[in-house]
């Protein structure tokens, strides 16, 4: 009971305190680049997190078994961009051969997940933070969760934006940034209340 | 090469295509690495290295890298860096090494590196590809060290670790949190374009096809090299 307690906290709090997008800032660059419509910004959102948990079920196995076997540690960051790249690829073509339509969906956001710093930073952030398996794979789960629910609010306010008449200057990224600056404020009211949620 | 297309090289990266504030890219570190004009630094000076060995090298191995292979190799090519660095860094600046953390591994997956190498290392000659590196570098370096530089004075009151007595009582906290970040960063930009009267490229569109790497993604769309060459 209490290891099940510890992987809700640990879901949670990545869900919500250590939001990946907004309190880590990684995976930046989808967020700001493929939110602008709900239905984007949800097949984004779901397509980053099946490429976590697979980057994750691979990556720390081979950490644990491989490299610190073979004391090569350092050899981490290239195996990992490598790994994940080649799942990447795996998936996309397993995608078009097996479901078309998922494909369809999902399948246009795969290429750009590679060099997305929020999966490579997830792997390695599981290694850093000596989490077990499970551990590492609720983690996971809850930093996916965390980007598909920022995407998914973020693209709300993003249509809000465009109907209003800003200044000049601020068009474009200038006034985006700033509005999710406001949403990860309000993230920030989060902290310090996932740990205490079981008393 | 003459000697102004060699300046222009090296100045290019610096103002009018600053990666961070002209062509908004790398915004991951930018954003999480400059609460302290410290890690600021350390992280643009790590990036200005990457970035220099990286283009050096893919500009000598252009002709051996095949055209299909070219974007995994670049990214080893890099990752290889990435970890010379790291090692240096843990080795000589441990206190810095804390501070950038996971950041510094994410220099791999750091969009201006991958973006030079395909925009312009894996296209020109050794010599102009090192200035490029070196121009591109030191842009990323001054942007974060202005944005740090406000962050810190005035979110925590200090600069560079040292403290500054008569902010104390006027700092804003939330600058040197995530949300500060944002804003300062918005700010930024905001004050660039209007700075320069509109002639830094605005970037009203900034959806993947905006982005300079989306060639890599896109297989459908050619690379197109901006400005840098002429």
């Amino acid at each position: 009971m209490e290891e099940f307690k510890l992987l809700i906290v640990i879901l949670l709090s990545a869900v919500f305190v250590d939001n990946y997008v907004l309190c880590r800032f990684l995976g930046i660059c989808p967020f700001l680049g493929v939110s602008k419509k709900f239905d984007q910004a949800s097949g984004m959102g779901i397509a980053v997190t099946v490429v976590m948990l697979l980057a994750t079920a691979v990556t720390w196995p081979i950490q644990h078994f491989v490299l610190n076997t073979l004391n090569m540690g350092y050899l981490q960051n290239i195996v990992f961009i490598l790994i994940i790249a080649t799942l990447v690829q795996i998936l996309e073509m397993l995608l078009k051969k097996l479901s078309p339509s998922l494909y369809k969906g999902l399948g246009v956001y795969l290429p750009l997940i590679t060099t997305n710093c929020a999966v490579l930073g997830v792997t390695i952030n599981n290694i850093i933070d000596g989490y077990s398996f499970i551990e590492s794979m609720a983690s996971t789960l809850g930093c996916g969760l965390g980007f598909l629910l920022a995407m998914v609010l973020f693209s709300g306010l993003r249509s809000r934006i465009n109907e209003a008449n800003i200044p000049t200057p601020f068009r474009g990224l200038a006034v985006t940034l700033i509005a999710a600056s406001f949403i990860s404020l309000a993230f920030m009211g989060f902290g310090g209340i996932v740990e205490n949620i079981f008393g | 090469m003459n000697r102004k297309s060699s300046l222009s090289v090296l100045t290019n990266g610096i103002l009018k295509e600053n990666p961070t504030l002209v062509l908004i890219l790398g915004t991951c570190p930018t954003l999480a690495t400059t609460t302290t004009v410290t890690g600021a630094l350390g992280m643009g000076l790590a990036a200005l290295v990457v970035l220099l060995c990286s283009n050096i090298f893919i500009s000598l191995l252009r002709r051996i890298i095949p055209e299909t292979m070219r974007i995994p190799c670049y990214i080893v090519i890099i990752a290889g860096f990435v970890t010379i660095v790291k090692m240096l860094v843990q080795a000589f600046f441990p206190g810095l090494y804390e501070t950038l953390g996971v950041y510094l591994d994410l220099i791999t997956v750091n969009c201006i590196i991958l973006g030079r190498a395909e925009m312009f290392a894996g296209k020109n000659t050794v010599v102009s590809s090192a200035l490029d590196g070196i121009g591109m570098g030191l842009g990323f370096t001054l942007a974060l060290g202005a944005m740090a530089t406000i962050r810190e004075v005035f979110g925590a009151a200090s600069f560079a670790g040292i403290a500054i007595p008569f902010m104390e009582e006027y700092k804003i906290a939330f600058l040197a949190k995530a949300p500060g970040g944002l804003l300062v960063y918005g700010l930024l930009i905001a004050l660039v374009y209007a700075a320069t009267h509109g002639k830094a490229p605005a970037k009203t569109s900034f959806s993947c096809s905006s982005c300079p790497n989306a060639c890599i993604c896109n297989k459908n769309e050619p690379c197109t090299e901006k400005g840098a060459e002429n």
